[in-house]
């Protein structure tokens, strides 16, 4: 105790006055680093304001990418077509989930009978996840159409869905085989002991707590889903990404990618702000107070 | 306590190896109606095995079990059926941490044996009442102390109504202030004549409320026979030894 700390100088002894430099001392502290905090970020701002316009390309980028009048002219039609990719997601996402799944349930049976079911669904996972997603919606999306079958059956908007499904499905599925076999084993021991089948306890104890446990990473796969939703435009579908696209061709200017993005960012910072926000509560909840 | 009844469980020579570790060797023994049976023995000796092979949670690799008299160990046997009638409670509860108190024990009342969900509620509500537990019926085994939770693992395991129940050290994860409310439980049981098969480290409780107390070494059983008995004057080397050094540590 040999520094010298501003507003301790009282007397020493007295339990409340060394309280109340203590409360004094921390105050100051957190007055300091947040005038810290605010200092370094406007300086590095201000840094970047100044000296990105001195660069040699800065009036070529900022005409072709920070195009007011192109950005007022092409954001409406953005948000239409973004609408598409709301689409898609929503009837993806929920065949996503079931087939996920399943193909879990597949992976984790014991049945030695059930045995090719298992590798069936490891080779599933094992393809999908390996294979790019662009790569898989370019195969299905231009292979399934060219068997020349008629309508509906050749909409690039039906296989581009195939494709994020079967994608997808795959990293959903290890998601939720992690969450199954995170379950200790004693809770099955409790469930059998009561005289519940293999099946009765992995659907009211297993499954119940594999899912509530992996709702955090589910959520971030359903995030980089609605984000990938944009690779259909690949194969023909006018959504956002593709609609920016001509827009880029008729203005000559790349503006309406900007506006492209600043949409999708809408969506994804509250999705992955909520994923945050779940997470957080998840290791309240299993792990007490958090370390600074 | 061989009589001309059937046992209600007998265990006949009995073996179980996990790999090249034997954990039971040969275990005999004829367990009649509302007999309790402590077994007592250092970890590792086969106590928690045992239980879990009665249970069928274990298969064994070679000997006999029966219910009844009837083999409920013989290979290719569906052991939900058997399990209904055998009830464990283990050390460390495994309740089912995403439902309430309630749902935990009517579970299993509904999906196996059928009862409707006002059947099977009045049931768990009847058996709560009985453990001094009525008004944590909606709480979640997170919200209770762990001799709560244990209380309310054995009323999950009395809804299905069992005729036996085996109790796999159920006072062990307990602070030593919650393990009377437990053992009250058991005691009660005993009173209503349940045929129980304990494993336990409560060498003063075991004497209390053991008919027989029998004491595994190896997995084998040395020597098995009324509290006062051995525990005043065991007659087998080991169990000479092993009760020396409970009685060392201070804790008989």
């Amino acid at each position: 105790m040999n520094e010298t700390v501003p507003g301790s100088s009282n007397r020493p002894g007295t339990v409340a006055s060394s309280r109340l430099a203590r409360r004094r001392f921390e105050r100051r502290q957190k007055r300091r680093s947040t005038l810290i905090a605010l200092t370094s970020t406007l300086v590095v701002i201000g840094l970047l304001v100044t000296l990105i316009p001195q660069t040699p390309g800065w009036y070529k980028v900022k005409r072709s990418f920070f195009n007011g009048e192109v950005f007022s002219e092409t954001f409406p039609r953005l948000v239409d077509a973004f609408v598409k990719d709301v689409q898609i997601f929503l009837w993806c996402a929920p065949c996503i989930l079931v087939w996920g799944m399943m193909l879990a349930l597949c992976r984790s049976v014991r049945t030695p009978a059930l045995f090719p079911l298992r590798l069936f669904a490891a080779a599933y996972t094992d393809i999908f996840r390996g294979v790019p997603v662009i790569l898989t919606i370019l195969l299905i999306g231009f292979g399934v159409p060219g068997l020349g079958m008629d309508r509906p059956w050749n909409s690039p908007y039906l296989w581009g869905s195939v494709a994020l499904v079967l994608t997808y499905s795959s990293y959903v599925a290890e998601v939720f085989r992690a969450g199954i076999e995170s379950v200790h084993e004693s809770q099955r021991a409790g469930a059998r002991s009561l005289g519940l089948s293999s099946g009765q306890t992995l659907r009211f104890v297993v499954i119940p707590q594999a899912v509530r446990r992996v709702v955090p990473p589910l959520m971030n796969d359903l995030v980089s889903l609605q984000k990938d939703v944009a690779l259909v435009s690949l194969i023909g579908p006018i959504e956002i990404l593709r609609q920016a696209g001509i827009d880029k061709s008729k203005f000559a200017n790349f503006t309406p990618y900007l506006g492209a993005a600043i949409i999708f960012l809408a969506i994804t910072i509250p999705e992955t702000r909520f994923v945050d926000h779940l997470m957080a509560r998840e290791r309240r909840r299993t792990s007490g107070t958090a370390i600074r | 306590m061989s009589n001309t009844i059937t046992p209600k469980i007998s265990l006949r020579s009995v073996e179980k190896s996990f790999g090249d570790r034997t954990v039971l060797n040969g275990v005999d023994l004829d367990v009649s109606s509302s007999e309790v049976i402590a077994f007592i023995g250092s970890s590792g000796s086969g106590k928690s095995t045992l239980l879990r092979c009665v249970n069928l949670l274990e298969s064994i690799d070679d000997g006999a079990i029966l219910l009844d008299g009837v083999d409920i160990s013989l290979p290719g046997l569906d052991p939900d059926p058997i399990r209904r009638r055998i009830g464990m409670v283990f050390q460390n509860f495994n309740l089912f941490p995403h439902m309430n108190v309630l749902r935990n024990i009517t579970l299993a009342p509904r999906k196996v044996l059928g009862l409707s969900a006002s059947e099977s509620e009045e049931r768990g509500r009847d058996l709560l009442r009985r453990l001094g537990l009525q008004d944590r019926a909606e709480a979640y085994p997170d919200q209770l102390s762990g001799g709560q939770q244990q209380r309310v693992a054995i009323a999950r395991s009395l809804a299905m109504e069992p005729e036996v129940m085996l109790l796999d050290e159920i006072t062990s994860a307990l602070d030593p202030e919650l393990v009377g409310e437990v053992l009250d439980v058991v005691r009660e049981l005993k009173g209503n004549g349940m045929t129980m098969l304990l494993a336990t480290h409560e060498m003063a409780f075991a004497r209390e409320i053991a008919d027989r107390v029998c004491f595994l070494h190896q997995g084998q059983v040395l020597e098995c026979a009324p509290p006062n008995e051995l525990f005043v004057s065991p007659k087998n080397e080991r169990t000479q030894q092993f009760l020396q050094r409970v009685i060392d540590s201070g804790r008989l």
